[in-house]
């Protein structure tokens, strides 16, 4: 991990970061990522798990009825920034 | 004056009823215990201005004979609950001025019982952090000695249980974020099962672990507040129904102590110290401590520390300087968008999202993200399994008390392991509890510790039973 890495994952990740701060980083993360790079070792014997012990589902909702179009945008709407009448208004793209 | 400090909700309730106070002057004696100790604790970041409205509102009910569970109760939530028309920020900048368009399932079932909701506590932001330091605000101080943090990230909602401002909080935790502040403030602090409470409504930090939870300072405060936010709901799609957790086996009185866990580590021997006489202690109520052999717990922060950083760095995307909150105006929308999350985050926040982005980067995934998600299922069937043998699994809270402020935040590993023995909880999606458990001396000082309960899926009441009986509550 170096500078250049944290200034090109700061692109990424559409964050602002200046030079200084990203040779900061380079070394804590250094540092982290030796830590967490432990669960390497966890993962020999992942045949030993019941998959049926994994309790992760979705309980979904109705598909009933939607709200009236349109009552909850003034609320949306109102938090933005910038905003063109039921829009969020941002600069352009292209 | 009432001291909110030396009654529980449950006599608090009961002397509503029984008209010995009313619920203006509880809440009257809450924001005057606030006005005087907040300006050095620094719990809240806003009351609010209706207090004693609700509060009055609270009164009526009462007359009329309505009894809700906490009718005219001053409760205090966390910054990242959204409470209608009322500002959230999660201990932001970038959501500076965000006014929440609807409730929280959580807050608004506090609503349903009664609850006066007197403010939004501090937290690290985003919920990032074991101290508050994180907190775009300024850090809560500890009301056991105010050098000292309350621990984190829910530190305001447990300094404000513990200095008497309010009868009970709500604290989300995603890596110990309840129950290691209520063990450096002397409180009670239980994370649900996964599923078990909503979510809607919370500000998300790493989807697959957070949980909203009580902080109370009995046992029965936390179940009361439990069982009011707790059920199925549909605007949560990892909510389950009840009875999805299996089976009733039965309470057998059992714990277990992961022992090589707890002993490999760096503990304040005074912690330890402290730790041996709890288990005598619940030798001495009649439970069985068993030995427990844990060996891929050592795993479970790093596993947290891959899987979280990569869930916040996807959640996070959408502070974007469009939607709401902070905007830095830049030369394109690119360029808003570096500039915006640039400024609007904090240093951890931005730390964890970088960190995220890298572990989810091809090249790395496997490595990283597969890896950790692998470790995941291992240490979550390894704990099953153990409750086969033992009702409980219990660790201390924290391997030392509160720390003073300032002390970790040049080192950010050091920080993270103040989560070692909470974070398990989180990647297996456990009930867990932290019951204090006492004070030991540090620097001249007496400060809180506390123990860590933890129980299958769906187990709650275990924790519940074997904590009263530790606290000597009445079961």
């Amino acid at each position: 991990m170096d500078k250049q890495k944290v200034l090109s994952l700061g692109k990424l990740a559409r964050i602002g970061i200046r030079d200084e701060e990203a040779e900061k980083l380079s070394h804590e993360f250094e540092a982290i990522l030796g830590y967490v790079g432990e669960v390497s070792k966890l993962t020999a014997k992942e045949g030993d798990i019941n998959k049926e012990e994994m309790l992760s589902r979705n309980s979904m909702r109705e598909d009933g009825s939607p709200h009236e179009s349109g009552i909850y945008t003034e609320r949306i709407i109102s938090q933005a920034p910038g905003r063109q009448e039921g829009y969020f208004k941002v600069k352009k793209v292209l | 004056m009432i001291d909110l400090s030396a009654i529980s909700i449950k006599e608090a309730r009961e002397s509503l009823k029984n008209g010995e106070f009313s619920a203006r002057e509880l809440a009257e004696a809450a924001l005057k215990t606030i006005e005087e100790k907040d300006p050095e604790i620094r719990a809240f970041l806003e009351v609010y201005d209706d207090v004693l409205s609700q509060a009055d509102l609270a009164d009526k009910k009462i007359k009329a004979g309505e009894d809700t569970p906490l009718l005219g109760i001053p409760v205090a939530i966390k910054d990242n609950m959204l409470l209608d028309g009322k500002r959230a920020t999660a201990g932001s900048k970038i959501l500076v001025g965000f006014i929440a368009p609807y409730n929280s399932t959580a807050v608004r079932k506090l609503l349903d019982a009664g609850a006066v909701i007197v403010g939004r506590t501090n937290m690290d932001e985003f919920a990032m952090g074991s101290s508050t330091e994180n907190s775009a605000f300024g850090p809560t101080r500890n009301p056991s000695d105010t050098s000292r943090v309350p621990g984190g990230s829910s530190g305001g909602s447990a300094a404000a249980v513990a200095a008497g401002m309010v009868l009970g909080s709500l604290g989300s935790d995603t890596g110990g974020s309840i129950r290691q502040p209520a063990a450096h403030t002397g409180i009670v602090g239980m994370k649900p099962t996964y599923g078990r409470v909503s979510r809607s409504g919370l500000i998300a930090m790493a989807s697959s672990l957070d949980q909203i939870g009580p902080l109370g300072k009995t046992i029965l405060d936390a179940e009361t507040l439990y069982e009011v936010i707790r059920g199925q709901d549909p605007m949560d799609s990892t909510t389950l129904p009840e009875g999805a957790y299996g089976e009733e086996k039965g309470f057998s009185k059992t714990i277990g102590v992961p022992r090589e866990f707890v002993e490999a580590e760096g503990m304040d021997p005074a912690v330890k110290n402290n730790f041996g006489r709890v288990i005598e202690k619940f030798k001495s109520l009649g439970y069985k401590i068993k030995d427990i052999k844990t060996p891929s717990l050592p795993y479970a922060l790093a596993v947290y520390y891959i899987l979280m950083p990569a869930e916040v760095s996807s959640n996070l995307a959408r502070f974007d300087g469009v939607k709401y909150g902070l905007r830095v105006e830049g030369e394109n929308l690119l360029e808003e968008y570096l500039q915006t999350r640039g400024e609007g985050f904090g240093i951890e926040a931005r730390r964890r999202i970088l960190l995220g982005t890298y572990v989810l980067s091809s090249g790395y995934y496997d490595a990283y993200y597969g890896q950790a998600l692998s470790a995941k299922r291992m240490i979550t069937a390894e704990l099953r399994k153990a409750f086969k043998d033992v009702d409980l699994m219990l660790t201390p809270t924290t391997a030392a008390p509160a720390f003073k402020i300032g002390e970790k935040t040049a080192d950010p590993l050091s920080m993270y392991l103040e989560d070692l023995f909470t974070v398990p909880a989180n990647i297996a999606g456990l009930p867990s509890i932290s019951v204090p458990a006492g004070n030991v001396e540090t620097d001249g000082k007496n400060l809180p510790v506390g123990i860590l309960l933890t129980a299958d899926l769906g187990k709650e009441d275990y924790l519940f039973r074997a904590g009263k009986e530790f606290s000597g509550e009445a079961l």
